[in-house]
Order: structure tokens, then sequence, then C-alpha cells
């Protein structure tokens, strides 16, 4: 049974899995402005998470939830993130999750979510959940940053030399198809849609679809067409990406649950 | 320091003012763990000394949301308070949403002079509410600034990475005096 709580926690483990996602260039960054700007991104994303994770707790009034439990002690199919976000930042399909990684799928997977959530935090901020309105406007901020360097990198990466065309090219064709998820509806989308708290994505599809097309364009990259499977991450179906993600950031949590510092 | 003393019971009104000028006055000395030159009140995270349901509160509010400085904020105030024999509850405050515009020109000052450009101009007076849907979108991002340099003055320079030392802060070059330096971006 889909409810608003699943719906703030779609928001929240959207920020918190891209979050950890991008953490992992912390110290691995291909130039170090890019560690610290990566470093920071996610440092944000994981803020929004915790604000968001700490009003379900509040909603919640069972006396037991916190954003630990929500973040540590949820396993895959409890966790509401697009699929697109828990991708590793790779386009091959490579044997370990610790393969390399590329930075155009960062890039590219920042650009196309920043964009959507522009409009999705802008739109938040008049929620008729008073927490959830003060939350947005405080998100709006940082992603726009988010998306200006996002946006930045793409013209570069595509409107640079062969090789770094071809490998932003190869991130967005393998991201697109992932973003048909937004457009996706989904019950407790609809229940928070309902209430006037939450918004309908779909209202943002042609301001996306043209930001997207402009930047490409820009970039001197082609848009890709965005068919082919429809990814369920959001309804807790996810791919086999997400364990690995999980497996890392819960596994401290988990061995020491009572732990405090 | 000498405890500020409140008298039990429900105060007068001028008495409360009193109480709550002189809260104001103490955490003067609780500055930013990040960039000491500033305290709270003139970065514009301590928002409010108010007489609660429980007593008296002190509010502040985050800067960015995964600042790691704001729960050392947070202890820095109850600390102070409490050193001073204050019984004060500090409460942390989303809305509205804490703006670089509220932090106060001593306080720009004082960055500058200890070599952060101070925020250029508001980040997205405009985004906040509902008509940030038509202000923000097309080009969502976020505004590029014209950012004198706190060593020389100079207006002629460059930005090196959006992003620097801390989450509030990009990383700026002088093409004057060749020195890199920190701007506090506008939020």
């Amino acid at each position: 049974m889909a409810s608003y709580q699943d719906y703030l926690l779609h928001l929240a483990d959207n920020a918190l899995i891209l979050g950890q996602r991008n953490a992992e260039w912390c110290g691995h960054g291909p130039i170090l402005e890019e560690d610290l700007a990566l470093a920071n991104n996610s440092l944000d994303l994981i803020g929004q998470a915790r604000l968001l994770y700490q009003h379900v707790a509040t909603v919640r009034k069972d006396g037991k939830s916190s954003e630990d439990l929500l973040a540590y002690f949820r396993d895959v199919p409890e966790f509401r993130n697009y699929t697109l976000l828990e991708l590793p930042h790779r386009t091959a399909i490579l044997p370990t999750s610790s393969g390399d990684r590329d930075y155009a799928v960062t890039i590219a997977r920042n650009f196309l979510y920043s964009a959507l959530m522009v409009q999705v935090w802008g739109a938040l901020a008049a929620s008729t959940d008073a927490q959830l309105a003060a939350i947005a406007s405080k998100s709006l901020k940082e992603v726009q940053y988010h998306l200006r360097h996002a946006h930045d990198w793409v013209l570069r990466l595509g409107d640079g030399t062969d090789e770094s065309n071809r490998r932003t090219q190869a991130a967005f064709d393998y991201l697109m198809p992932f973003t048909q998820e937004f457009w996706t509806p989904s019950a407790m989308e609809t229940v928070a849609v309902t209430t006037g708290a939450g918004v309908d994505v779909k209202a943002f599809k042609i301001e996306w679809e043209s930001m997207v097309s402009d930047t490409l364009q820009a970039a001197t990259l082609k848009v890709p067409a965005s068919t082919g499977f429809v990814t369920t991450g959001k309804q807790g179906v996810h791919s086999e990406h997400l364990g690995f993600v999980l497996a890392e950031m819960q596994s401290l949590a988990r061995a020491h649950p009572e732990a405090v510092w | 320091m000498a405890p500020i003393l409140l008298p039990d019971g429900p105060l007068a009104q001028n008495q409360q003012a009193d109480a709550h000028h002189a809260i104001w006055e103490l955490l003067e000395a609780v500055t930013d763990p990040e960039i000491p030159v500033v305290n709270l009140r003139e970065m514009g995270i301590l928002r409010a000394v108010r007489q609660g349901q429980q007593g008296l509160e002190v509010v502040i509010t985050p800067t960015y949301s995964g600042c790691p400085a704001m729960g050392q904020m947070e202890d820095d105030v109850a600390n102070a308070l409490s050193r001073a024999g204050v019984s004060a509850r500090v409460v942390t405050q989303l809305a509205p949403a804490w703006s670089t515009d509220w932090m106060t020109a001593e306080g720009r000052e004082k960055l500058r002079a200890y070599g952060i450009a101070p925020p250029v101009k508001s980040a997205c007076a405009a985004a906040v509410g509902a008509q940030v849907v038509a202000f923000a979108p097309r080009k969502g991002l976020a505004v590029r600034d014209t950012v004198a340099c706190p060593q020389c003055g100079s207006e002629n320079t460059t930005e090196i990475s959006h992003f620097g030392s801390t989450a509030c802060k990009a990383l700026y070059r002088c093409l004057s005096c060749m020195e890199p330096f920190d701007y506090f971006k506008p939020y």
C-alpha cells in the first residue's frame, strides 16, 4: 500500500544513493578540483537525504524511526530511488563493482538528474507539507550549483576531444533510457500529488527535454532516444547494482548497530 | 565570564527583552567553526532569541544541507549558553531558508579581510516559492558573478572551479595579482 511516506523516502533515497555514488570519486577524482566538486556535491545530497529522513521519522511517530535506521537498516526492495542513480560510473558491464569509472557517466547522470530536480525542488518549495517545502527551498539552491557544474562539463567533454566526445555520447546513449522512469507514474507519487504535498513530475517533461536537447546540441552531442525497458527502482524493484551500494554503505552501521562517536 | 542571572518565574516584558539582549551579546563570541573571523550573527545563522513554550529558545538556521559545521555550531551555541549559566534550548529551523543575503555588511568586510571574497549578490532571491518555476528553469543554472579579488581588489578574476574547500565556496584566481582565492558563493 503506497503512502506519502514512500514519496518522501523516494526523494530521500534519490539523494542518498546518488550522494553515495558520487562520493566514490572522493580521493579518486580525475583532477583535484573535480574531486572536491564531487565531494561537495555528495555532501549536499547526503545533507538533503538526512533532512528528508528526519522528516519521515517525525511523520512516522513510531518512536523508533530515525535517519540512521532509514538509511542503514532498510534493504534493497525498500529503497525507492530511481534506478538511474544506483548505476556504477561506467557504461560497459564489468565483472566486479570496482571496475574502472568513467567520469563522463558521472557528469551525464548528474546533468540528467539535476535538470529534473531544479524543477522538482522549485515546485516542492510550494508544497502543502511545510517541512518538505522548507527542505525543497534549500535543496533548490544547492541543485542549481550541481546543474551548472554538470552542464558546464557536458559542454566541455562533448565539445572537447574526439575521445571525450565519444565517451560522453556513449554515456548519454547508455543513461537516457533510464530517464523514462521519471515520467512513469507510481502509486506513491499519485498519493502525494493528490494530497497537494507532492508534485507531478510529468509536468516538467517538456522543459526537461528542452534543456537536455539544448545542452547536448551545444555540446555537439546527439540526443539519444529514450526507449526500451522502463526501470522500476522507485517502486522497489532495482538493478543488481543497488545491493553493492548498500553493502558498502551499510556494513559499518550493521556491524556496530549501537555505535556512537 | 559572569553568569547572566535570570530571575525565577515569569519575566516582565522589559526584563525579558533585557535577557534576550544579554543572550545576543553573549553569542557574539560564537564564531563560524570554519571561518573563525565571523560570528554566527554576522553569518545570518543566528536567527532569534525568543520565549518558547518550554522556556528560552535560541534559533539557528542551517547553511548548506550537508554542511558538516552545523553540528559544531549547535554545540558551540549550547556550550556558550551553559557556560554563562543560561538555560535555553537551541532550535534548528529550516524555513525561511538561509541566504547569503543575510550576511551583515561587517561580516562581509571581515570575510574579505580574511581573504575570502564575499558573495556578490542574492543567489536566488526570486527562487523561493512558486514563482521559481517560471523564473529559474530555462537556464536553471546558478548565475556567474564578477568577483573582486580580496587581495588586490581587481575585478579581473576567473573561476577555477565551481566548488572549493567547503560546500559554500568556489575557487577563483585573480588575473591581476595572480593569487588564487576562495569565493563565498551566493546561496
